[in-house]
Parts: C-alpha cells; sequence; structure tokens
C-alpha cells in the first residue's frame, strides 16, 4: 500500500460530537406528532395456555386507547416463510399475539396503547392474565437428554467438519490425556440502549418506522412480509444505534407490536421494552462440554474431541458453530467435533458477540492450559510446538495468519518469559497472583454488500449503503475509505445508513461490515472516479491531456497528473464544466468467491492475563492484560482498539460475571436487571495493552481487513480462567469464575 | 407504575402528619430505592411525600461528645463529612463502600436504612414473595438464594438487609431518632431492623406514620482500630455476599472493647455479643479472631446455593479483627 491520507489514520469518530452532545437521535426518540404510546405485558408462566385476559381497568381510564392480545389482532401473513428473516434459524418463528400459548416465561401476551406514556404504563399494570401453565423445562441439565443434531440450513451456520484420523483411539493410546466438562451459563446482550420503536403513521397507511436494529432492511422485509404491505409502503431507519451485540440481528418483538398498532389504530405508536424485557428475546446459548485431548510426551497434541451441547428453543433450531474451532486452532491430525442442541422453554437463542466461538474456545484453551499443566510444558511453548501452519477443518492454507507474531510480540510485551510454571507459585502479599494465555480465532468474511454515492457541485460527497453502526465505528470507517479513495478532505464527505431506501447491505454482525460495506464503499468511489476522469477529458483545454487513469491521483478534491502536480482540475469544476449538480454512482461489492475459496480466511487474537485473587475470600481481579490480534489491514487504528477493548472487557466479564439466573420452578430468568445481571465496573478493569500485529492480505477483500468486532473477546475468558488456575491452583470449569467456587 | 398523588412537606410535623392521613402513602428522600420500586410495580404509594425540603441534612456535634446525622444528609456529604472521617473512619469507610458515587450523592443516611432487599422475588412481581404479599409463599428457600441470609432466618422469608451503612451504624451502637404523631422517640440500632418471623412484610419497627430526624453516633468511633471487609462479586457497584464491621479498643496487644457486625447474613445487620466477650482480653491473634468467628456463626444454616457464605463470613471476621487490629 502507498502512504494514505485518511485509511489507517487514528481518525476520531465523526458521529462522536452527535452522541456527546445529545443530537444524535435513537430509535425511541424520534418525535412524531399525535403520538401514542404501547407497553407491553408479559407472561408469568413458561409454557401453558391463556385463559382469559381482563383489560377491564385497563381500558376504563381516560386515554387508553385499546389493549391489543391475540384475541383481537387481526389475521396475519399464515406461513412461517413470511416470518423468517435473513437469519432466521430452521423452524417456526415466533410470532408475537398470535394465539393463546404461551412458549416462554416474558413471552408478550399483550400490548396497551395509551395517549402518553405513563398512563400505558400504569393500564398495563392493571391487565390481568390468566394462564393454564402446562410443565416446562428450562433445567439444561435435564434438557440436554433430548438433544439432536442441528439442521444445517440456516444461513451462515457451518456444522463440524467431519471427523479426520481416528480420534477415540488416538486418545486412549496418548501418553498424556485431559478429558474434562465445561460449562458456560446463559448470557444476555444487554445492549445499553434498550429496544424501542417508533412507528409514524403517514398518508395512506405509509409507515415510517424508527426502529432499534442492526439491519434496516432485514426488519423492513420482515414487516412487509409478515403485515402483507407493499416494500414502498414501510421504510425502516435507524441511524443510531446504543449497542447490540447480535441481539438486534433479527427483528425483535417491539417492532412487530409497533407496526400492529400503528396500523390497528391508524395512529403513530411507540412501544420501548423495559430493562427486564431486555431479558426476553435472545440470549447466548447455555452450554456443556466435553473435551478430551491427548499428547504425546513432547507435547505433540495426539487427539481432540469436543462434545458440545447447546440450548435452544422449541420453536426454531438455533445453531452456532461451537466446536469448529478446536479443530482449526492447534494442528493435530486425529479429531472429532461434535454439536448437538437441545429444546427448553425459552425465547431462541441469538448470535452474542463472538457466537459460539466464545463457548467453544473456552472449554478447548482451558482443557489446552490443563494438558500443558498435566505436561509440565509452559502454555506457551505448547501452542507453539503445535502451530497449525494449514486450516485442517478446510484442508486450505490461510490466506494470512500472524499468530505466531502475536505470541512473540504479546509473550514479550507481557513479560510471560518470568512466569513460573507452578501453580500458587507467585504471590503479593495476601493476594495470589497468576498468569494465564489463550488463543483465539474468527472468521473473516466478506458479503455481498451496495453502496452508492453523490458527488455535489459544492463539492460534498454523500455516501450510503443500509448498514448500521452499532458503536463499531461504521460511519467513521466509511467516511475514511470514501474520502481516501475519492481524494476529497474527511469534512466534505458524509456517510448514511441505517434507511432500508439505501442500497443493500447485510445484516450487521460477524465482524463482516467494514470488509462487505467497505469493499461496496471502495468499490463505488472508484467507479466515481473514473467517471470524474472521463468527465474531465471531454471538458474544452483539459488540463489532464490525454493521460490516462493511470497517471492522475485524486487528492485534495483535484484530480492532477502523477508527473505534473501544477496540471489538475478541481473535482466541482469538472462538474461546474459539464453543467451538473450532481454526478452518481452504484455498484454492488461481491466477493471474488473463485480467488477466496482456496484459502481459509481468519483473524487470529493471543490474550495473556494477570490476575490477583484474594486467599482467604477468593475475590479475583483482572490486573493485566495484553491482547495481541492479527486482523488484516486495521482502516482505524482508534476504532480498532476500542473493538478490541470492548472485546477484552466482555471476556473478563464472561469469565468472572455474566450468567443469566433461572429459576426452574418458574422457568423464569430472576436476576433481569443490571443491579443484578452483573457486568465488569470501571474498577474491575485494568489498562488494556492491544498489540496489533501487521498482517497483508489481498485474498480476504481490497481493503485487507479482516474485522475486529468479535476477536477480542473470543479467548479472553480461557485466558482468564487460566490466571486463576495459575494462581490458585483451583481449574474452575463452570463459568462465571465466582468467588465462592475458589473458597 | 401506578398514578399517585404528590404532596410536599416543608417541615417534620407535617410529614409525619401526611403520613398519618393517607394510608400507604410514602416519604421519598433521595428516591434512588423507591423509584426503583415503584418502576418494578413492588410499591405502589397512593401518594408521595416529598420531604427533601425538610431541615434535617445537617452533621452535628452532641453534647455527649458524638455526632448527629441528619436524615436527609446525603451518603456522600456524610461519608466526607471532616468529623466523620476523623473520629467515625469506620462509617466513611463503610459508606463508601456502597453502591455507587451517583448514587451516594442522592442516597440519604434515612433512606438508606430503609432500603428495601435485594432477593430477586421480592423484585419480580410475576413470582411470589411472602414479603411483598404476605401469605404469598417464598420461592427463595428452594430457589435462587446465593444471596439470602444464613443467620435468623424464618420458615417464611430468608431475606437479607442488603445496605452497607447500617452494618457500621451497628458496630457503633448509633441511635436512631424517629418522630411520629405522637412526638420523638429514640431505637438503638440493633433493634431498629428486624428478624423476618412469621411477618416478613415488616423490615424494622419504625412504624408507618414515623419519620426518622437523625442518627445519633456515640463518642466511642474506634477511630483507631476498625476495619470493613466487604466481600461481593465486583469491585464496585455490588451489594456485599458478606461484610463485616469492626472495631476495636486496645491496649498493649490486648483487646478491650470489641465490637463485631455482619451484614449480607441476615434480616438485620447482625451482632453476637457473646462472639465479642470472647475476644475481650485476649491477644490479638488468628486463634481468637477463629473463635470469635465460630461463635458468631455457631447457628448458620445454609441453603443450596448461599452455603458458602458460612465459611466465608468466618474468613471476612477474621480478616476483618486482622485489619482492625493491626491498623
Ligand atoms: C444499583 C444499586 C446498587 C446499590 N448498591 C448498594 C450497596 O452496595 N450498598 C448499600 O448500602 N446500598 C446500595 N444501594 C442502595 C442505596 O444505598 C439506597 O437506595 C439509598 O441509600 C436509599 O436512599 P434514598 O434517600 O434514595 O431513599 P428513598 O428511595 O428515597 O427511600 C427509601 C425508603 O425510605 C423511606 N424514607 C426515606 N427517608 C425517610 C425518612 N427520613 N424517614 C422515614 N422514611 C424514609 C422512603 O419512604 C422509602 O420507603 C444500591 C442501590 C442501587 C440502585
Ligand atoms: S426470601 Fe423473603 S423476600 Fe425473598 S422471596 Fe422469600 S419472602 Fe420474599
Amino acid at each position: 500500500m502507498t502512504a494514505t491520507q485518511y485509511v489507517g489514520k487514528p481518525v476520531s469518530r465523526v458521529d462522536g460530537r452527535a452522541k456527546v452532545t445529545g443530537a444524535a437521535k435513537y430509535a425511541g426518540e424520534f418525535n412524531v406528532p399525535r403520538l401514542t404510546y404501547g407497553v407491553i405485558v408479559s407472561s408469568t408462566v413458561a409454557k401453558g395456555r391463556i385463559t382469559r385476559i381482563d383489560a377491564t381497568a385497563a381500558l376504563a381510564l381516560e386515554g387508553v386507547i385499546e389493549v391489543l392480545t391475540h384475541e383481537n389482532t387481526p389475521r396475519l401473513a399464515w406461513l412461517d416463510r413470511s416470518y423468517q428473516d435473513q437469519i432466521a434459524p430452521n423452524g417456526s418463528p415466533f410470532r408475537p399475539l398470535h394465539d393463546d400459548k404461551v412458549v416462554y416465561s416474558g413471552q408478550p401476551v399483550a400490548l396497551v396503547v395509551a395517549e402518553n406514556f405513563e398512563l400505558a404504563r400504569y393500564a398495563a399494570s392493571l391487565v390481568r392474565v390468566e394462564y393454564a401453565p402446562e410443565p416446562h423445562q428450562t433445567n439444561f441439565d435435564d434438557a440436554m437428554a433430548e438433544a439432536y443434531e442441528p439442521p444445517t440450513g440456516r444461513a451462515g451456520y457451518t456444522p463440524p467438519p467431519k471427523p479426520r484420523g481416528e480420534a477415540d483411539q488416538a486418545f486412549a493410546d496418548a501418553k498424556y490425556q485431559v478429558s474434562a466438562q465445561y460449562a458456560t451459563p446463559t448470557e444476555h446482550h444487554n445492549p445499553m440502549e434498550n429496544y424501542a420503536t417508533t412507528v409514524a403513521y403517514g398518508e395512506e397507511g405509509k409507515l415510517t418506522v424508527y426502529d432499534k436494529t442492526q439491519g434496516a432492511q432485514n426488519v423492513q422485509a420482515y414487516l412487509a412480509s409478515v403485515f402483507s404491505m407493499s416494500s414502498d409502503d414501510v421504510r425502516v431507519i435507524s441511524p443510531f444505534v446504543g449497542g447490540g451485540f447480535g441481539s438486534g440481528l433479527r427483528p425483535v418483538y417491539n417492532v412487530f407490536l409497533a407496526v400492529l398498532a400503528a396500523r390497528q389504530l391508524k395512529r403513530s405508536v411507540r412501544v420501548s421494552l423495559t430493562r427486564q424485557q431486555m431479558f426476553t428475546f435472545s440470549h447466548r446459548s447455555e452450554t456443556r462440554q466435553e473435551v478430551r485431548l491427548g499428547a504425546a510426551r513432547d507435547g505433540q497434541l495426539e487427539a481432540i474431541i469436543h462434545e458440545a451441547f447447546a440450548d435452544t428453543s422449541t420453536f426454531e433450531d438455533f445453531a452456532e458453530g461451537i466446536v469448529n474451532w478446536s479443530g482449526l486452532l492447534h494442528q493435530c491430525d486425529n479429531v472429532r467435533l461434535e454439536y448437538r442442541i437441545a429444546p427448553m422453554d425459552v425465547y431462541t437463542p441469538a448470535d452474542m458477540r463472538a457466537p459460539g466461538a466464545t463457548q467453544g474456545t473456552f472449554a478447548l484453551e482451558c482443557a489446552v492450559d490443563e494438558l500443558a499443566h498435566r505436561l509440565g510444558m509452559d502454555p506457551l511453548e505448547f501452542r507453539l510446538k503445535n502451530y497449525a501452519e494449514r486450516d485442517q477443518n478446510l484442508d486450505k492454507p490461510f490466506s494470512s495468519k500472524e499468530l505466531r507474531e502475536c505470541y512473540r510480540q504479546g509473550a514479550e510485551r507481557f513479560g510471560w518469559s518470568q512466569r513460573n510454571l507452578e501453580p500458587r507459585s507467585m504471590r503479593r502479599g495476601n493476594r495470589l497472583i497468576g498468569w494465564g494465555m489463550s488463543t483465539g480465532a474468527w472468521e473473516a468474511m466478506q458479503d455481498k454488500a451496495g453502496a452508492k454515492a453523490t458527488l455535489h457541485v459544492d463539492g460534498r460527497l454523500i455516501v450510503g449503503s443500509a448498514t448500521a453502526d452499532i458503536g463499531t465505528g461504521t460511519y467513521t470507517i466509511m467516511t475514511q475509505i470514501a474520502a481516501e479513495t475519492l481524494g476529497i478532505p474527511l469534512e466534505r464527505v458524509e456517510f448514511q445508513l441505517g434507511d432500508s431506501t439505501l442500497p443493500f447491505s447485510p445484516v450487521e454482525g460477524g465482524s463482516w461490515t467494514a470488509a462487505s460495506v467497505g469493499t461496496a464503499v471502495k468499490e463505488v468511489c472508484e467507479a466515481l472516479r473514473e467517471k470524474l476522469f472521463k468527465l474531465a477529458g471531454k471538458i474544452h483545454d483539459s488540463p489532464l491531456g490525454d493521460a490516462t487513469l493511470e497517471d492522475v491521483v485524486f487528492e485534495n478534491g483535484e484530480v492532477r497528473l502523477h508527473r505534473d502536480s501544477a496540471r489538475g482540475i478541481a473535482l466541482t469544476e469538472i462538474l461546474r464544466r459539464s453543467d451538473m449538480a450532481t454526478l452518481d454512482e452504484e455498484v454492488t461489492a461481491k466477493p471474488k468467491m473463485l480467488e477466496q475459496s482456496g484459502y481459509s480466511r481468519h483473524s487470529h487474537q493471543v490474550t495473556f492475563v494477570e490476575v490477583e485473587v484474594e486467599e482467604d475470600i477468593g475475590m479475583v481481579r483482572v490486573t493485566r492484560v495484553v491482547d495481541a490480534v492479527a486482523g488484516g489491514r486495521i482502516l482505524n487504528p482508534k476504532t480498532a482498539r476500542s473493538q478490541i477493548l470492548g472485546g477484552v472487557v466482555w471476556g473478563i466479564s464472561m469469565a468472572l460475571h455474566e450468567e443469566t439466573l433461572s429459576d426452574h420452578a418458574f422457568g423464569r430468568f430472576m436476576n433481569h436487571n443490571l443491579a443484578e445481571y452483573h457486568i465488569p465496573v470501571n474498577k474491575d478493569i485494568p489498562e488494556i495493552d492491544v498489540i496489533f500485529v501487521h498482517e497483508d492480505d489481498t485474498i480476504v477483500n481490497p481493503l485487507g481487513a479482516k474485522g475486529l468486532g468479535e476477536i477480542g473477546l473470543v479467548g479472553t475468558a480461557a485466558a482468564v480462567a487460566n490466571a486463576v488456575f495459575h494462581a490458585t491452583g483451583k481449574r474452575v470449569r463452570h463459568l462465571p469464575v465466582t468467588l465462592d467456587k475458589l473458597l | 407504575m401506578n398514578s399517585f398523588t404528590f404532596a410536599r412537606a416543608t417541615e417534620p410535623a407535617a410529614a409525619v402528619r401526611e403520613l398519618a392521613a393517607h394510608d400507604g402513602a410514602q416519604l421519598v428522600a433521595g428516591g434512588t430505592n423507591l423509584l426503583d420500586l415503584m418502576k418494578e410495580n413492588v410499591a405502589r404509594p397512593p401518594r408521595l411525600v416529598d420531604i427533601n425540603r425538610l431541615p434535617l441534612a445537617q452533621i452535628e456535634e452532641r453534647p455527649d461528645g458524638g455526632l448527629r446525622l441528619g436524615a436527609l444528609a446525603t451518603n456522600a456529604d456524610t461519608a466526607y463529612h471532616p468529623a466523620v472521617q476523623a473520629r467515625y473512619p469506620l462509617l466513611a469507610r463503610t459508606i463508601l463502600a456502597g453502591a455507587s458515587p451517583q448514587l451516594r450523592n442522592m442516597a440519604t443516611n434515612g433512606g438508606n436504612l430503609l432500603q428495601r432487599t435485594r432477593c430477586y422475588y421480592f423484585y419480580d412481581v410475576g413470582t411470589p414473595c411472602n414479603k411483598r404479599e404476605p401469605g404469598s409463599g417464598c420461592p427463595a428457600i428452594a430457589g435462587l438464594n446465593r444471596m439470602h441470609a444464613i443467620l435468623g432466618t424464618s420458615e417464611q422469608c430468608i431475606a437479607t438487609y442488603p445496605g452497607d451503612m447500617a452494618v457500621a451504624l451497628a458496630a457503633l451502637e448509633a441511635v436512631v431518632q424517629v418522630q411520629g404523631p405522637d412526638g420523638e422517640r429514640s431505637i438503638p440500632l440493633g433493634e431498629f431492623h428486624r428478624l423476618p418471623g412469621d411477618t416478613p412484610q415488616f423490615d424494622n419497627n419504625l412504624r408507618p406514620d414515623e419519620l426518622i430526624t437523625a442518627i445519633d453516633l456515640p463518642r466511642r468511633g474506634f477511630a483507631k482500630h476498625h476495619s470493613y471487609v466487604k466481600v461481593r462479586d465486583r469491585s464496585s457497584y455490588a451489594f456485599a455476599l458478606v461484610s463485616v464491621a469492626a472495631g476495636l479498643e486496645m491496649e498493649g496487644g490486648k483487646i478491650t472493647t470489641a465490637r463485631l457486625a455482619l451484614g449480607g447474613v441476615a434480616h438485620k445487620p447482625w451482632r453476637d455479643p457473646e462472639a465479642e466477650a470472647l475476644l475481650v482480653g485476649q491477644a490479638a491473634g488468628a486463634d481468637a479472631f477463629r473463635a470469635a468467628a465460630d461463635h458468631l456463626l455457631r447457628d448458620a444454616r445454609g441453603y443450596r446455593f448461599n452455603a458458602f457464605k458460612i465459611e466465608l463470613a468466618r474468613r471476612a471476621v477474621v480478616r476483618a479483627l486482622r485489619e482492625a487490629s493491626t491498623a
């Protein structure tokens, strides 16, 4: 790459000012005249039938407009297919207020609509719902008996690879063995912004839907199909999203209910969820996993067997890649990986930041640590010994893989060589010190995406794609890419997203946005460049003479000759001289499948963690983290670092804090608020040192970027758990590592 | 949340009159607990009486050499008050171990004493709970009870009093001053909160028409030898699994006076004079501490998820005593 002006530079968020001044509007903040407010009543049983809904007291209040229940909702689309969004798993998507069946605790059973929010909330507390409960199952240890292999149809889901070698035999023969069971609990995404929808009811029933989502077009298509509306009659807008983490990949029931009410009442409606209700529509699957590893005396891995069970709902087969990573992370010729899901009376799990990878890697990387310990080998040395030069799952070379360099730079920064192998061998006063590490990988994906660009004669460049910015920095990096490609000052570029009328974009998730939408933005700006260059050539007395596109540079709003920078013309001047107010271009960028398919494309990560454990009372604190990442080209070191920081914090959270607790007598999540559902506070988080290891990759996509949304999280929980073992000599295999497990 | 009427009292007697005149009326001070409960429909007061304008925010010297903490002084102002910092550092440290800076800036001393339990079931109107709805049952006994009590529980309720400040106040033997329709009375902190017994709906012995006006600290502040150990699931902004306030007076390496109060283990800050007496006359040391801890927890009973608290409490007591004695 030649020197760049914007790409690769630590540009501050272009939307930062709007966010800190409150100018950025979120879905629940759009003001619409004559707005009504809907408040949701949630079920208190996990399974059964609704026998009676008495809304008399609610309806008697002046200002209460309607109480919508399954008894009075209109007939909507009939087929499951109509409810299946872009990334729906196999099965029958949940239909709010569809019939008298309750399929999970917290399910919406009524929507109270009133002239103001306070009234709606009060009225909702007066709705009496009676149930005929039926026996439910929310205890995963029992539910596992019903486990089955998930069907493979789900978009984005890759089933475990076929077994290779003779894993069971190799394990049995191995001199050193580890066989252990690990468990990860249910977790909830809990972005700060609660889900909300404001539907503006327009002329002839046209709807403008301000919704919190990671995919405006996904929601738009869902609504059009469920409510049998013409595509032109419903537009979804979602300019800012206060965190998503996967919870907003699929339409959430608030958008359904808001649209239902708006159409029924022919009024504008807002529906927002409470924090409790944030625990009622998606979660990270709960897992139970067994890992068996075998190694020779010299540390060579001879067998990997990884079997995982995860939960799903009774109505959809949610599937994610939990065990696949175990066949990828380390070199091993005898591997058997299995994955099953078991239905419970809960809502369908959803992708949650580094879905599958973080649960599976926790188990594998703890087991690796256990094996290294058994061998009396340094866990870093063990990993280097078993370094995978090829992706053995796919039997393909990596498009790039600088994991070895991550190990080297991370270990050096951390001071890993000073580590004493023995557990409980390091202390500071009352505190035991432990050092742990782990590896992680995530797929570098690119999807088809569109973008359009319009250059205005006043010099502004407007670029747009229907993607989302869930806090990741999409606005910023797309602006950088556009400014770079067309040589237009950053301040003159505006990037638009979160609007279903913009060119196609996949939902924002999977760390594919930078690669997919970024490529589209680059290509549309390149196309615009060509157009501008052609126009310039047609101008009488063009200063570019008979130069070709290769002879010119686009810089500072001008196009100039390489060899004679005095000869150039401003882009605005090209438009003016061509009598054009604007110049547009639109493209759809597709991955170069043929070229890509020959390679395994992944980002990699290594985390080194230090913990301090209070010997008597078991309190754990992470005191140091070094995270070394090989994530392709870094488009913006500032937003990139933030992504890794967020991932690492989440990994610490997963290791030490997060767990949604279910009372199986009620089949209900009980710690459903942020006072009792713990995530780390500032004081729990130390300095986090992020290293980006240089990686050149021309195969993943034209930008060379691999995406950084998930990779910071993948291995972190295992590194923390391994550090706790090193500190205390206690191996906690059931997350989170709370102090009672260490006493 | 229900619809309610609202009044603002500007003198204590008016607040008391409001309480007497309106059944179910609730005072609101910082609102950090009450409003949460109202949003979850756990508290549904028909009338709210704002007491923030009552002249009860002072922290004043008392003639007996103690200190009076106004009921409306905020937790933050109390913890950072020079007299509290100098003479009652145990209290300052304990308050600062609670909640978050934002909450402590709003939370008042009176409201803090009256904060309600964090039992999940109490907070969720979708489940039964004897404390919220007497007679409906106590699902915590067989359910999620990791946060729950190990001492003084009943068949009706095993909830804890969750606060920190009152634990130090118990060790300091503070006295709560209250005003009711018939005048004023004093309630020693140790008798302020109560055990659940058959009436878990009552957290304490304050009558529905009484106002807390102040908390009096006696002269003895254990400024030299004290500690507050709070064991919790994260470094801040979490309720105690177990906490221990310890105050000692020592002479020549021997303990002459000992006060120990435990939080997070019962429906009230837990004190045990016998255990304290065991320490008196002893040289500070692990054996004496452990003996006191064992005695304190001799009747402890664990449930499915909280049995660990028994040993944890012992260790926290030992640690608090060690810290206090070596301070
Ligand atoms: C997320 C979170 C974490 C927290 N963590 C902790 C913690 O770690 N440790 C801790 O100790 N606390 C913690 N708290 C609780 C916090 O300290 C209390 O909410 C606060 O002290 C209550 O004070 P307030 O003035 O806001 O009370 P309010 O909410 O105004 O009132 C609470 C109750 O007291 C009554 N009341 C108030 N003043 C008087 C008075 N003068 N006379 C009679 N009745 C009165 C009210 O009627 C009401 O019933 C936490 C709270 C939250 C929300
Ligand atoms: S422990 Fe007390 S507060 Fe909790 S459910 Fe039982 S009765 Fe209610």
